[in-house]
């Protein structure tokens, strides 16, 4: 496609207010106490998958940043460079996945999963507290704890959810290319 | 003769995923100043023609064209998207996706912004702009403070800014409701007259684009030139309806009558139709020879909506005081235009949003306080946008989601899910991906996936919105099949003609109160009513008023009444 | 409207509305690293003085953006427990020393050096939370793409924000509708249903709105394309920009001398923190 750079303009756009929707508006419970599930990690690494590491990281960075500004608050830049990180890299193995053309078979699920699990821990476990740590001086097993509980509730909604939804979404196109329309 | 503007010459086109070409052997020429109507069925090949026009083809969407196509003196099919963007300005049948900008303003200056204008420039033109399509005074604005014929005037704006040389419309009267949509064509009216520029218009409502003007209609099917007609002549054959396109209403009439229709009596405006006395007569005539029908004997209440008042939050009241009743077996419409409160009625009935005040009874028993579920095995909704509704990827799962949830065996579940598919028409579709389905019989889908709850209310959002006549058709006799089979069915719409053939009742919203609850016929012909709630007279009326006959209502009637009789011994 | 209720745009005439985005967005960057770079006791107070001062200069009244407040403190107040139950003896491990006031039960001795410690936490985020709300409430959100496309960003970049400003409210009024016509067909996302089935149905909820943002993708890129947006490679002019006056640099001067002078005296003696114990 030739329109490849507006396309991903309008794809980060749309990414982070899809991003921003479900971080602030959707509260699904999680089974434990006082804990969502954030469902705009499984969007993230969706999308990323399908755009590549540029669009997933702005999309991470923008969709963060707006969740906290609209909080009120200043954006803890640490935990949103985290979100930044996870969106790039996820969207690292988006060549190899080609989900546009309707595939998304075993090997591409594990691919796909395996990209999550690295990012999510890479970002939550050593980004995010190592962040916390250095700006804020926090304790480093408050951070670590908060960061391993981040990264396990974040991985878990990017594979499971994330992993029904990319293959809902192939089978939707798998038909294309082969339209005869009477 | 001066140089046509747009000239296709053997002109073709192929999309690269598809088998077969979509346009063949285009030859067509469309001079400066003209005012063209393309019309065709859903899959002519209409809207292909506008996107090689504006060079979306074969640059975003990529083919192989045969053939010559020259715009405004430039050789399109291998000029550039950005090159015919100032040649050709296409206001884009969804306004929400054109509008882009985050105000009314920035939106009007974003080509502007795009080719670097400077800042004083830009403000001046954007003022100008605004001025002509009649929205300065809502520069602020966002989006979504505005109504769908406002989004539209931006989106024209957004266009002129460029002063192309060619307008092109996709489908306009889409997403308006029926007066917005005579104010737009108005409005292109207008601006053409004001410009001296060319329009090309792409839809396949013609009674409403012929509300003023055009000098040429271009009839699409099947990917082929049809007919290339001024619109008296066209009008005055039986192509139209041939090709699966409606003809206005008041010439069905009158050829239902027996008069004749010739290019000399000038049939495009119902207002200016030639008619003899003989002519005349013979529509009498016509009228006074029906049998008179016999009343329907009344059934019980279904749904009962009492004093109800509601507001989203404590300082606005969407809803004042609504109180109605359906009777069992009814087809009804909710007409009124955008944001009088119609779709929010549907989502009290639905139990979506709780009561604040009111109450709602169904068949008797007060639902008020029961909670969506519950009332969902009584009250089905369908939503406007099927792909809103669908999220499974197989027919069959998709509608045995509802079953599903109810925890029944799985025997039962296919028993019911296959019931429901068979009454839809869609059983032997039952293994099909949905993805492979038309437009339509998603709809379709969704609609089963509705029934399988065993409502026997079904409310339906615009069921026909964006359908060309024969899917209209399909959806609205499928609806009426349902009815027949005992389902009431209430329906939101913004069309006159479905509202008058399938829906004897109609019920009128205005600024969120109820202000009409009577039958279609006499709602379409009360004038008063009809400009208050945004809805558009049926040329049945004009018609009946020319000849003479009153009660008018009671000659739309007769012509439903007749209508209805040709179709059915039609099929 | 919606589209400025997402980050709570509030119209007023006043010096800081009066700046423009790019002052505005430069200066909450430079004012926020200044804030995470301290750790200074001083510093962080005389921050939090010209933080309140530029609140009062926007005359925003404090009841339009009480729930921002409230949110931000009970978020702080949660920090602080916690990093009270993590580590009672961070303080001991920031300052050196130990003075203990009184003694809880196990490991939880309550220290001076901790709630000092627990002070400086607190402070250093609420000093930057006048300045984000004055931001988010005194900027007009047409003018942050604008602002970011000055301030060095690709305007893509910056209209790719403009453009999840713009479609939030959509997404969000999509969202809302899909999940009611779902709820009508049993699928619940409450506490009642089973994790795994409340899993699949956010699934069931989430298809169609994923499926209909792509096609909007779709409409809106060639809606963009029609009207000639990426032409040129590296530059667009912007509507609602504004020139930078001698006001705007004053700030943004200031700005810099904030982030400078913060710097210098925290680090000063060497050490990024204010010692009071030695």
């Amino acid at each position: 496609m030739k329109n490849n750079s507006v396309r991903n303009v309008v794809a980060i756009g749309i990414g982070a207010a899809l991003f921003f929707v479900l971080g602030r508006f959707v509260a699904i419970p999680s089974g434990i106490p006082n804990t969502n599930i954030s469902l705009q990690y499984a969007i993230l690494g969706m999308l990323a998958a399908m755009y590549g590491p540029v669009a997933g990281a702005l999309i991470g960075f923008i969709g963060h940043t707006l969740i906290d500004l609209s909080w009120g608050g200043s954006p803890w830049w640490s935990w949103v460079i985290a979100s930044t990180i996870v969106g790039a890299l996820v969207g690292l193995v988006s060549k190899r996945l080609n989900i546009s053309e309707g595939e998304f078979g075993k090997s591409q699920i594990i691919l796909y999963n395996v990209a999550n699990v690295v990012a999510n821990a890479i970002a939550w476990i050593i980004v995010a507290p190592g962040l916390d740590i250095l700006i804020y001086a926090e304790p480093a097993n408050k951070v670590f704890a908060q960061g391993a509980m981040a990264a396990v509730a974040n991985i878990l909604t990017a594979c499971i959810i994330g992993t029904l939804l990319l293959l809902a979404y192939t089978k939707t196109i798998a038909k294309k290319g082969s339209l005869d329309q009477e | 003769m001066s140089e046509p503007i747009i000239s296709f010459k053997n002109f073709g086109f192929q999309y690269r995923a598809q088998k077969r070409p979509t346009l063949y052997d285009i030859n067509l020429d469309i001079y400066p100043g003209e005012r063209v109507l393309i019309a065709g069925p859903s899959g002519s090949g209409k809207s292909t023609i506008g996107n090689c026009l504006n060079g979306l083809i074969p640059f975003s969407y990529t083919g192989e064209c045969t053939g010559s196509l020259t715009v405004d003196g430039v050789d399109a099919p291998k000029s550039s998207i950005f090159e015919m963007s100032r040649h050709v300005g296409t206001v884009l049948q969804d306004p929400d996706g054109q509008f882009i900008g985050l105000t009314v303003a920035e939106d009007i200056a974003f080509a502007l912004e795009n080719d670097c204008v400077p800042q004083d420039e830009m403000r001046e033109t954007v003022r100008k702009v605004a001025e002509m399509v009649g929205i300065t005074e809502r520069m602020e604005y966002a989006p979504h403070e505005l109504s769908g014929g406002q989004k539209q005037r931006v989106s024209l704006g957004g266009v002129m800014v460029d002063q192309v040389k060619i307008l092109l419309f996709d489908e306009p009267l889409a997403n308006l409701d029926p007066a917005t949509g005579k104010q737009a064509i108005e409005l292109i009216d207008d601006i053409q007259k004001r410009t001296d520029t060319t329009v090309v218009i792409i839809e396949h409502r013609l009674e409403d684009v012929l509300w003023k003007n055009v000098d040429r209609i271009i009839l699409v099917s099947e990917g082929r030139i049809a007919a290339d007609l001024k619109p008296d002549d066209l009008l005055s054959t039986s192509l139209l309806t041939e090709h699966g396109i409606r003809e206005p209403l008041y010439l069905t009439a009158l050829k239902y009558a027996g008069v004749e229709i010739t290019p000399e009596k000038k049939p495009a405006h119902v207002d200016t139709v030639v008619l003899d006395e003989s002519d005349k007569q013979k529509v009498r005539d016509w009228f006074t020879s029906a049998p008179p029908v016999p009343a329907k004997p009344e059934r019980p209440v279904l749904l009962e909506v009492k004093d109800v008042t509601f507001g989203y939050n404590p300082e606005t009241v969407t809803l004042h005081d609504i109180s109605f009743q359906i009777r069992e077996g009814e087809m009804l419409s909710i007409v009124g235009r955008n944001g009088a409160g119609k779709s929010t009625m549907s989502k009290l009935i639905c139990g979506f949003e709780p009561l604040t005040q009111g109450k709602v009874y169904f068949k008797g028993k007060d639902v008020t306080n029961d909670t969506i579920r519950e009332r969902a095995a009584h009250i089905g909704y369908v939503m406007q946008n099927p792909n809103q509704m669908i999220s499974k990827t197989m027919i069959f799962d998709e509608v045995a989601l509802g079953v599903r949830n109810q925890g029944l065996s799985e025997a039962e579940i296919r028993e019911k899910v296959e019931e429901s598919l068979k009454i839809c028409g869609l059983y032997p579709f039952r293994n099909w991906p949905i993805s492979a389905l038309s437009f339509g019989q998603k709809k379709r889908v969704t609609i089963a996936s509705v029934l399988v709850m065993g409502p026997e209310l079904i409310i339906l959002d615009e069921p026909t919105a964006g359908q060309d006549f024969k899917h209209y058709t399909e959806i609205m006799e499928f609806l009426r099949s349902l009815n027949d089979q005992g389902v009431t069915v209430v329906m939101i719409t913004h069309d006159m003609h479905l509202m008058l053939e399938y829906t004897p009742r109609a019920l009128v919203f205005n600024n969120g109160r109820l202000v009409c609850d009577e039958a279609s016929s006499v709602v379409l012909c009360n004038p008063d009513l009809v400009k208050e709630a945004a809805l558009k007279e049926t040329s049945l009326f004009t018609l009946a008023n020319r000849c003479g006959i009153t009660p008018p209502e009671a000659f739309v009637d007769r012509f439903i009444d007749a209508d209805r009789e040709v179709r059915d011994n039609g099929r | 409207m919606a589209a400025k209720t997402v980050l709570n745009y509030i119209e007023r005439k006043s010096f800081v509305h009066d700046l423009t985005g790019v002052t505005k967005l430069a200066f909450f960057l430079l004012f926020t690293f200044a804030s995470m770079l301290t750790y200074d006791t001083r510093v962080l107070l005389g921050l939090l003085i010209i933080s309140c001062l530029a609140f009062r200069f926007s005359h925003i009244k404090f009841k339009e953006v009480r729930f921002m407040m409230v949110f931000m403190l009970v978020f702080l107040l949660m920090n602080n427990i916690f990093i009270y139950l993590f580590n009672p003896d961070q303080g001991t491990a920031v300052y050196g020393t130990r003075h203990v006031l009184f003694h809880f039960f196990w490991r939880y001795d309550v220290t001076a050096e901790q709630l000092f410690y627990m002070f400086n936490v607190s402070l250093k985020y609420f000093v930057s939370l006048p300045i984000a709300i004055l931001f988010i409430s005194a900027t007009n959100p047409s003018e942050f793409a604008a602002s970011l496309n000055r301030i060095g960003v690709s305007y893509r970049v910056g209209y790719s924000v403009s453009i999840a400003l713009r479609y939030i409210p959509d997404i969000q009024r999509d969202y809302h509708n899909i999940s009611q016509a779902q709820q009508a067909r049993g699928v619940e996302l409450g506490k009642k249903v089973k994790l795994w089935t409340r899993l699949k149905n956010v699934v069931t909820i989430l298809m169609p709105l994923i499926l209909s943002s792509l096609a909007r993708i779709d409409v809106i890129s060639n809606a963009m394309e029609l009207r000639g947006f990426g032409k040129d490679k590296k530059k667009r002019t912007w509507y609602m920009a504004r020139p930078q006056k001698r006001n705007d640099w004053l700030v943004i001067g200031f700005g810099v001398l904030l982030l400078v002078l913060s710097a210098v005296i925290t680090f000063w003696d060497g050490d990024r923190f204010f010692n009071p114990f030695v």
